[in-house]
């Protein structure tokens, strides 16, 4: 029997809009992110499916190629920094990192609502730069095409990134200042949640590589509107200057992207599997040297821009320690649920899609590493199909599944099951039917961001298609079930999955300080049963 | 549309085949480990399926020696991957001596290329097969890249420097060409084809309608009429460092540097000719930034070349001529 | 279900509102800490995090300089001397004097002292700010009378107009960036001194005056890098 929540929860404690806007609860907070998150992800959507309506055919006959110019432009631009960057660190990290060390709120709650206010504000700069016209110099706005040559709104846009930046920059300043000063007593390092590592190694990598990404869409914006010679060739500056740039910190950000979705996992398998983590030390620990080695790889982004060759070795080689300690995660996740008791709910189904889509994304990763490989890949749809499937089949499950894992800790009610196994089956079908031809007709030679294409190409692209249509309604799904279960579903109680961790430990909803009085930990929150280290089986 | 579609690119040059050896070894590996962890995965999560609610898992901490089997296999394996990747990127970006060289100029949103003998193409590229063929690239806008599939090649195209890319065509025929970093409102229009011709076939193209001189000609000729003749003069006692027998020399510079007389280095100054001044002369030269196309500066380029290369580094070169030479700073 | 074995120990008090429990606490504790110690230490720590976030903003523009300068180094040279080495020492003395102020101002806070020793030590950080900034007005207004404001209007008379250029382009956004940085201190000193004047720091809360404190010597700390490498390129003392 699973008993009503307490009268007062953070979502009662205190009504209207006012007390929503200038909240400073972290809970709250965190479902405002999820609200702006969700509509931005669907605006990104949108234009995915426009992308892929024109591409059914060869030729630009659905919009024309300066549109589509824009569209995936704009796709990219809003996937990236208005969804994929915030999303499980702005949503889940702030929900749960204090409730998972024992605070009451993170340490700078009014910098926490700031973040979201800044983001909002990014966002509107970038959909007036949608709506008045858009962008197209695709969205890594390489120079001097947008500096000097392109003719849409590339300052409008670059100000809406510049100032979401610092929305990332303020959340993980936040996390790391709390998580260095505001765990309860008893909560080790060695005792935090991996959802939690993960995190910290997520901020690390956003308040040392946004900054640089900030200052260099700043100079695009002023060497475009001042006609100074920072990047363009014709005025004198130098246009791969600007890829190492505004690589340096986009490579980086694919790490903010992916790393919080494997906390996500980390999570769900010791959860599903009611077993703890396989290897917690490597685990954590693979965190940091994925965010640190990530710092050192931006250059394979420029294999083809004649750079030189000991470059390229040199970034060549660093790109494959980086695919190490994430080979390490995946190994471990695979050996937790290894006698595990496994339940496949669907927050489940997510985890183990995730595991599986990226490693396919990882793996071809390292086709991409190879130095003689990445000649002929490079901007072919090979390269769209690899970050896709780490992007979609990686992060997206992984924050899919954890808005399912959390979602009656969040809300107090229990979605539906059966829809969300076929919501989890749909998405993983439709996505693998979108972006696995990719990988052929990339290899083929059809590159990136073309609006027309070589006929022989049809027949991927159209199967592709196929796949987004399905994909796109495997998305609704959540939406509508989610929606529906605020009002009309079961109560969820204290914690409906028989899970461990400091958050199953206090109501659905919580209340709005967390915790009654400061707790004090006195062993791991995920121990299943006590432990014993193995050897080789 | 979904009968007669290709699965594999053509294996049309040399390098083709030594970059999808590479990639066969990179399926293989891959397919290798995602099925072994698909696999492992789905195995266990039936296996091991919850029998009743209040059944947990079995306490298991970990291994070290897992850790270090699982951290050091993959480190081998990706040390594989990486030499052999960059075996074959060494060799993909060190043209052959002696290789066939034609110019390439990427503009929005067409490509212009130049045989050495003149004979001038747009999205057409005739090349022979059996010979190396290096591409000498150049743009005169945006960054672009040539990208010939069949063959595995690419390289960027960048406004203010020059890339090269080489290739041997094993077989003739017809084989797309695609620009490949994106350039604004026609990017995907920015396509065209590769014809590649037995040699006597190719021989036949090229006495067809070269028309116009060669590159080297039409680079004598510009010479002639922006004047260049007469600050360089042959003799040695122009206010210009001697041109003739210094392409590829080493040069001193007045700040004490040495470069190479190399085909940036020819454009470099004379587009912005402050920039490098040959030690003992004085910064005279004027500039002729927007007086000579891309196109012009390689032509300009192919007549240096044509005046001589050296064949080794050499000494640092050029002694100031005879007459008054201003002290620099 | 099984038992979930409890993790954590509610301590044997009874459970109290935050805000209302029976110890009173600081009047700007704030609510989510459980004590000054705690509050301090993450302020700072915070602070800390935000300056190296800025050491990486600023890092891009030194990138920038890094790979241009290594160009044409006889262009920034000449560049380089065109600016007023006077005005640019005079700024640089002006803000390590302010550094020593603001230093002082937080050693006032922190040993109690009465509220005018903090109010005057603070002011006579902004005074100095306000004097730099005033220099900085100065030479730019100068830039704008000899036309090497980068654009459309740029003129250079010397060797290498086009290096001047970037190297006016690199100083513009350097030192704009470093003058914004300053407005932002001058104002965040402001708040600091109304509330010194309000009587609010003492030995046991003065961590906004601290935390002021490590933003403004960072703002300083970049202007003994951006000086030399702007203003002293090649630089030689002439004697007479």
């Amino acid at each position: 029997m699973v008993s009503a929540p307490p009268t007062l929860n953070y979502l009662n404690n205190g009504y209207g809009l006012k007390s929503w806007l200038l909240t400073k609860d972290h809970k709250r907070i965190a479902l405002l992110y999820l609200l702006s998150i969700t509509f931005f992800f669907f605006l990104g959507g949108f234009f995915a499916l426009m992308i892929r309506l024109e591409l059914l055919t060869p030729a630009a006959d659905l919009v024309q190629p300066d549109t589509y110019n824009k569209l995936f432009t704009m796709h990219g631009v809003v996937m990236v920094f208005f969804f994929l960057i915030p999303s499980i660190p702005a949503v889940l990290g702030n929900f749960l990192i204090p409730i998972m060390i024992g605070a009451k709120d993170l340490a700078f709650p009014r910098i926490n609502l700031a973040s979201w206010y800044i983001y909002v504000l990014g966002g509107l700069f970038t959909i007036v730069a949608a709506i008045t016209g858009g962008v197209d110099t695709g969205w890594t706005f390489y120079a001097p095409y947008s500096t000097s040559a392109s003719n849409s709104h590339v300052i409008t846009a670059g100000l809406g990134v510049f100032i979401t930046g610092f929305s990332s920059i303020l959340t993980g300043l936040n996390f790391i200042v709390t998580v260095h000063r505001m765990r309860a007593p008893g909560m080790t390092w060695f005792r935090l949640p991996l959802f939690v590592w993960a995190h910290y190694a997520t901020s690390l990598i956003m308040i040392l590589g946004t900054p640089v990404i900030a200052i260099t869409v700043l100079l695009v914006a002023v060497e475009r509107a001042f006609h100074l010679g920072i990047f363009d060739p014709a005025l004198g500056g130098d246009p791969v200057l600007f890829q190492h740039l505004f690589w340096f910190y986009s490579h980086p950000a694919v790490y903010i992207m992916i790393l919080p979705a494997m906390g996500v996992v980390a999570e769900l398998v010791q959860a599903f599997s009611r077993k703890n983590i396989f290897g917690y030390t490597f685990v954590a620990f693979s965190s940091l040297a994925i965010a640190i080695i990530g710092f050192l790889v931006w250059g394979h982004h420029l294999f083809v821009s004649g750079q030189s060759t000991y470059a390229g070795l040199i970034f060549s080689i660093l790109s494959f320690f980086v695919a190490i300690p994430s080979a390490v995660k995946v190994f471990n996740w695979t050996a937790t649920i290894y006698k595990g008791s496994v339940s496949w709910d669907s927050p489940m189904l997510y985890a183990i899609g995730f595991i599986g889509l990226f490693t396919i994304g990882g793996l071809t990763g390292l086709f991409l590493a190879t130095l003689g490989m990445d000649i002929h890949l490079h901007d072919t749809y090979f390269i769209i199909a690899h970050f896709h499937y780490v992007m979609v089949g990686g992060a997206i499950f992984g924050y899919l599944g954890g808005l399912h894992y959390w979602w009656p800790k969040i809300t107090g009610r229990m979605y539906p099951e059966g829809w969300a196994k076929f919501a989890a089956l749909n998405v993983f079908v439709g996505f693998n039917l979108t972006f696995f031809p990719q990988f052929i007709v990339g290899y083929l030679g059809m590159p990136r961001r073309y609006a027309m294409y070589a006929p022989e190409f049809q027949v991927y692209n159209v199967l592709s298609t196929a796949g987004a249509t399905i994909l796109g309604v495997g998305y609704l799904i959540p939406m509508v079930y989610f929606l529906w279960s605020l009002k009309h579903a079961p109560l969820a109680g204290d914690n409906p999955w028989g899970a461990r961790g400091l958050e199953w430990e206090i109501p659905s909803p919580p209340p709005t300080e967390n915790f009654p009085a400061t707790p004090i930990v006195t062993e791991a929150t995920h121990q299943y049963a006590p432990s014993r280290e193995v050897g080789i089986a | 549309m979904f009968t007669n579609f290709p699965f594999f690119p053509q294996q049309a040059s040399e390098q083709a085949a030594t970059v999808d050896a590479l990639y066969f070894f990179l399926v293989a590996v891959s397919a290798f480990f995602a099925v072994l962890i698909a696999l492992l995965i789905v195995v266990f999560a039936v296996k091991f399926h919850r029998k009743d609610d209040s059944q947990v898992g079995e306490a298991i901490h970990g291994s070290l020696a897992l850790e270090l089997l699982w951290t050091l296999i993959p480190l081998g394996i990706t040390m594989v991957m990486f030499v052999w990747g960059a075996q074959v990127f060494f060799h993909m970006t060190r043209p052959p001596k002696g290789a066939m060289e034609i110019y390439v100029v990427g503009k929005q949103w067409m490509w212009k290329v130049q045989h050495m003998d003149g004979a001038r193409e747009i999205n057409e590229l005739h090349v022979p097969t059996g010979r190396p063929v290096k591409l000498i690239m150049g743009s005169e806008d945006v960054i672009h890249s040539f990208f010939i599939p069949d063959f595995r090649v690419k390289a960027d195209v960048i406004p203010g420097r020059y890339n090269t890319l080489w290739f041997t065509a094993t077989k003739a025929g017809r084989y797309h060409l695609f620009c490949t970093q994106y350039c604004g409102t026609k990017h995907s229009a920015m396509i065209g084809w590769v014809t590649a011709m037995e040699p006597a076939d190719y021989q036949t193209w090229l006495s067809g309608g070269a028309g116009g001189g060669t590159m080297a000609e039409n680079g004598a000729k510009l010479f002639q009429d922006l004047a260049c003749a007469t600050c360089h003069l042959e003799n040695g006692q122009g206010r210009g460092p001697v041109l003739k027998g210094a392409y590829g020399h080493q040069v001193l510079l007045q700040s004490g540097q040495t470069v190479t007389m190399d085909d940036a280095y020819i454009r470099e100054s004379i587009l912005t000719p402050q920039a490098k001044i040959v030690a003992g002369f004085t910064p005279i030269m004027p500039t002729f930034q927007g007086l000579v196309t891309e196109e012009q500066l390689l032509q300009l380029i192919a007549y240096v070349k044509s005046l001589g290369e050296s064949t080794g580094t050499g000494a640092a070169s050029t002694a100031p001529p005879p007459g008054p030479v201003q002290k620099q700073r | 279900m099984p038992d979930a074995p409890s993790h954590y120990h509610p301590p044997p008090v009874a459970i109290h509102p935050p805000g209302h429990g029976p110890t009173p606490h600081h009047p700007w504790l704030q609510h989510h800490f459980d004590s000054m110690e705690q509050q301090a230490e993450a302020s700072t720590l915070g602070m800390w995090v935000f300056l190296v976030t800025e050491i990486m903003f600023f890092g891009g523009l030194f990138m920038a300089y890094l790979v241009y300068r290594h160009a044409s180094p006889t262009g920034f040279q000449e560049a380089s001397h065109h600016l007023n080495i006077y005005w640019g020492a005079a700024n640089t003395a002006i803000l390590i004097v302010s550094s020593l102020t603001m230093a002082l101002a937080v050693r006032a806070a922190q040993t109690s002292q009465p509220p005018r020793t903090q109010v005057f030590w603070l002011g006579s950080t902004i005074f100095f700010g306000l004097c730099f900034l005033g220099i900085k007005g100065i030479e730019y207004h100068d830039k704008f009378k000899d036309h090497i404001v980068p654009g459309p209007n740029f003129q250079w008379e010397g060797l290498y107009p086009k290096p001047a250029e970037q190297f006016y382009s690199l100083y513009f956004a350097m030192t704009g960036l470093h003058a914004l940085h300053m407005i932002i201190g001058v104002g965040i000193m402001s708040v600091i001194l109304v509330m010194a004047h309000k009587k609010i720091f003492d030995r046991d809360y003065y961590t906004p005056v601290e935390v002021a404190g490590l933003y403004w010597h960072f703002v300083d700390i970049v202007w003994i890098f951006l000086f030399p490498l702007l203003y002293l390129i090649g630089r030689h003392y002439h004697a007479g």
